[in-house]
């Protein structure tokens, strides 16, 4: 067990320098650097900056080194001072500016995997005991269904048939009233109010493969002698299924908790977008197109972290639910 | 393994279009046919997706118009109707003009169906090159009268916003987003083929590495890594230009899933007999790896090929639909589906809505096939 717990975390820490390498990268792709932002913006308010006064400040910000070494600057500055640069756009350091937005993004895939476990399993484990009937017909078509369109076209989708059916657009996270307050109770219930609809758009596709895996693991057990064992001493049908098999078959749906969740944090993007909510996706695009690099360099270093110590924590959750790996090779 | 035997002797039975006594003697490449034409949803799907690349083949004849040609008069103008046998004409189409509200400032059409104009197949049209080679300017449909009537159009789909005709731009829009996704697809198949090989033959620590660099890559959300490098592209970028990079970008973290199929084929097979005989026989290690051992599992590859083609259009699609992809004047689904992204402008306007149908069809169709492939090629599944 602990050599499996060294091993996901010596994984998670090589995953998250992966995701700071490729951060680095997207923010030093575009042509220029840092001052020559900076001289544009101070430009457009109508003063100038000659060479050589450009040429300091690429040596007070250490831009004229190479790129290793303010790779080094850029990863210091993160982990010492919590400092991810300084966004343009907004005037702002980049860390105001992203975290209500992060914290919301974290609570709409929080929310999400819920949705996609509540509504994958049960449904899962119905089609599975009722094989080939109409549920399972039904179940298998819209999962399939779910499984190939993608989000942004489901977010697209729903946003149209809400206006046309009930003339309202659902967008946002909040009511007007609740936009850029802090925190109070009203707020987090109207958050409850507004989040269903992105949630289930997001949770279509993760809930159509949890669905199907279920049901194909289930499958798998039922048919294994220890059922026919338990049935033949007389155990109530619905509780030898959730007792035994339902338990088996749960574990690769936790791992695929694991595997779904880029997928999700991707799509959180693009359906962030459609749906306008005030999570990281629409201001990822913002900046990307006003080529503000460190905000979007920001975004993407932060959803990359979450997606992986996400990941992590998943896997320590199978541990927990499967003693084959708990007492497994030690 | 008998009953495997005996189960395809049933089936072929079952199934009167194949002579009994050609089982033994068909080659792997017909059985998989017979099994896959047996699948019925992925037949199907795959007759949908032939159509979808005839369109790819055929954009411009099939076009009524230049995607790119506007006309501001010609704004949000509604689907029209082909109307059949009517003043002696087979096929023809109203009369539309449009006049600007003055106080919602929207064009409001007027069909005037006393005055019918009459199209026809094989008309003339405006001019292109069939695939760049042949100059030509038949369509599948146009004006029968080559001195047409200035308001005389054929808007099968209605028009967008700068009155360029919706129809039109979505056969084009098949086109770009369906060959992004072959490119794509063979680019990831090559990556896919030698990092898997490399993987699934060596094993041991290169095998470990690859694979840690693969988990690595699938356990980063990937629209934010797209986002971030295509955003990056200049601005004097050709369509070309960006076209090709979006299909290396897509490419660069989606040959994961078949480097995985790959690898593990490779590993059940590297210690099979025939495997053995080739090297003894002194074949070299990419001689064994390419002539001997990868096409076993050709189908298998393309199986898991054809998986992949839809997510490679869905992202190409998710991209341009956030204007960081394929820019206008080029046309793709995602551009297309740009303009369906205020809800108020679609309520009113649902014709721009039919781009997305087309591209939930062919996902979709894409998806059963692959299925269908994927349970025709591997023969130890039951189907």
């Amino acid at each position: 067990m602990l050599n499996f717990i060294a091993r996901r975390i010596v994984f998670m820490f090589v995953a998250l320098w992966a995701v700071t390498l490729i951060s680095f990268f997207i923010i030093n792709l575009p042509e220029g650097d840092y001052v020559t932002a900076y001289i544009a913006q101070l430009q457009a308010t109508g003063s100038t900056v000659d060479a050589a006064e450009a040429a300091n400040l690429r040596k007070f910000y250490g831009l004229d080194k190479p790129l290793y070494i303010q790779y080094g600057k850029w990863m210091n500055q993160i982990f010492l001072q919590q400092n991810l640069g300084f966004s343009f756009e907004y005037n702002q350091p980049v860390t105001n500016v992203i975290s209500e937005r992060l914290l919301l993004t974290i609570i709409l895939a929080i929310f999400c995997v819920i949705f996609i476990w509540v509504i994958a399993i049960p449904f899962g484990i119905i089609s599975a005991v009722k094989q080939y009937s109409i549920w399972d017909y039904l179940f298998t078509f819209l999962g399939f269904v779910g499984l190939a369109i993608p989000d942004f076209m489901i977010a697209l989708i729903a946003m149209y048939l809400f206006f046309v059916w009930f003339d309202f657009s659902p967008g946002g996270l909040f009511s007007p009233e609740f936009v850029g307050v802090p925190w109070s109770w009203a707020r987090v219930k109207d958050l409850i109010d507004h989040i269903w609809i992105p949630m289930v758009v997001l949770g279509t596709a993760g809930t159509a493969s949890l669905m199907r895996i279920t049901r194909a693991n289930l499958l798998d057990e039922l048919s294994k002698p220890y059922v026919i064992t338990a049935r033949a001493k007389g155990l109530s049908e619905w509780r030898l299924i959730m007792k035994y098999p339902v338990r088996l078959a749960l574990n690769p749906a936790i791992s695929l908790t694991a595997y779904i969740l880029p997928y999700l944090i991707s799509g959180s993007i693009i359906v962030g977008v459609v749906l306008s909510l005030p999570t990281v996706g629409p201001m990822l695009v913002r900046a990307l197109v006003a080529q503000d690099m460190f905000l979007a360099g920001g975004i993407i270093l932060l959803i990359g972290f979450m997606t992986v110590i996400g990941t992590f924590i998943s896997d320590i959750l199978l541990l927990i639910v499967d003693p084959r790996i708990r007492l497994g090779d030690s | 393994m008998v009953s495997k035997v005996l189960n395809i002797f049933n089936r072929s039975k079952d199934n009167q279009s194949a002579p009994n006594d050609s089982i033994e003697l068909a080659t792997q490449r017909q059985l998989i046919w017979r099994r896959f034409k047996r699948h019925r949803l992925g037949f199907s799907a795959s007759i949908v997706v032939a159509l979808f690349y005839f369109v790819v083949l055929f954009a411009d004849f099939l076009s009524t118009a230049p995607p790119v040609d506007y006309a501001a008069k010609r704004g949000y103008m509604p689907p029209q109707g082909i109307d059949f046998f009517k003043d002696g004409h087979f096929m023809s189409v109203c009369d539309v003009s449009g006049e600007r509200n003055m106080d919602t400032f929207l064009m409001e059409f007027e069909a005037d169906c006393d005055n019918s104009q009459p199209i026809s197949f094989f008309a003339k049209g405006y001019e292109y090159k069939l695939w760049g080679l042949i100059k030509t300017d038949r369509h599948l449909l146009g004006m029968t009268d080559e001195t047409k009537d200035p308001n005389a159009w054929i808007h099968l789909f209605g028009t967008d916003k700068q009155g360029r005709d919706v129809f039109s731009r979505t056969m084009h829009a098949t086109r770009v987003s369906l060959t992004i996704g072959l490119v794509g697809v063979a680019l990831s198949i090559i990556f896919g083929i030698f990092l898997g090989a490399i993987s699934g033959y060596y094993g041991g620590l290169i095998d470990s590495l690859i694979q840690r660099f693969i988990e690595i890559i699938r356990s980063v959300p990937t629209i934010p890594l797209y986002m971030g490098l295509s955003s990056a592209f200049p601005d004097d970028w050709t369509i070309n230009q960006v076209y090709f990079m979006i299909t290396v970008i897509i490419s660069l973290f989606a040959w994961t899933d078949l480097a995985r199929v790959i690898r593990g084929r490779f590993l059940a097979l590297k210690d099979e007999d025939f495997v053995t005989a080739a090297r003894l026989n002194g074949a070299k290690t990419m001689r064994v790896i390419f002539v001997h051992m990868l096409p076993s599992f050709y189908s298998h590859i393309i199986a898991q090929a054809s998986l992949s083609l839809p997510l490679m259009i869905v992202t190409e699609t998710s991209l341009s639909f956030l204007g960081l992809g394929l820019r206008p004047p080029a046309v793709s689904y995602g551009v297309l589906l740009k303009d369906a992204q205020n809800v108020q402008s679609v309520a009113n306007m649902p014709w721009l809505f039919i781009p997305a149908i087309a591209v939930i069809v062919v996902i979709l169709a894409l998806n059963f096939m692959g299925d269908g492939i994927r349970d025709a090629a591997d023969p130890y599944q039951e189907v």
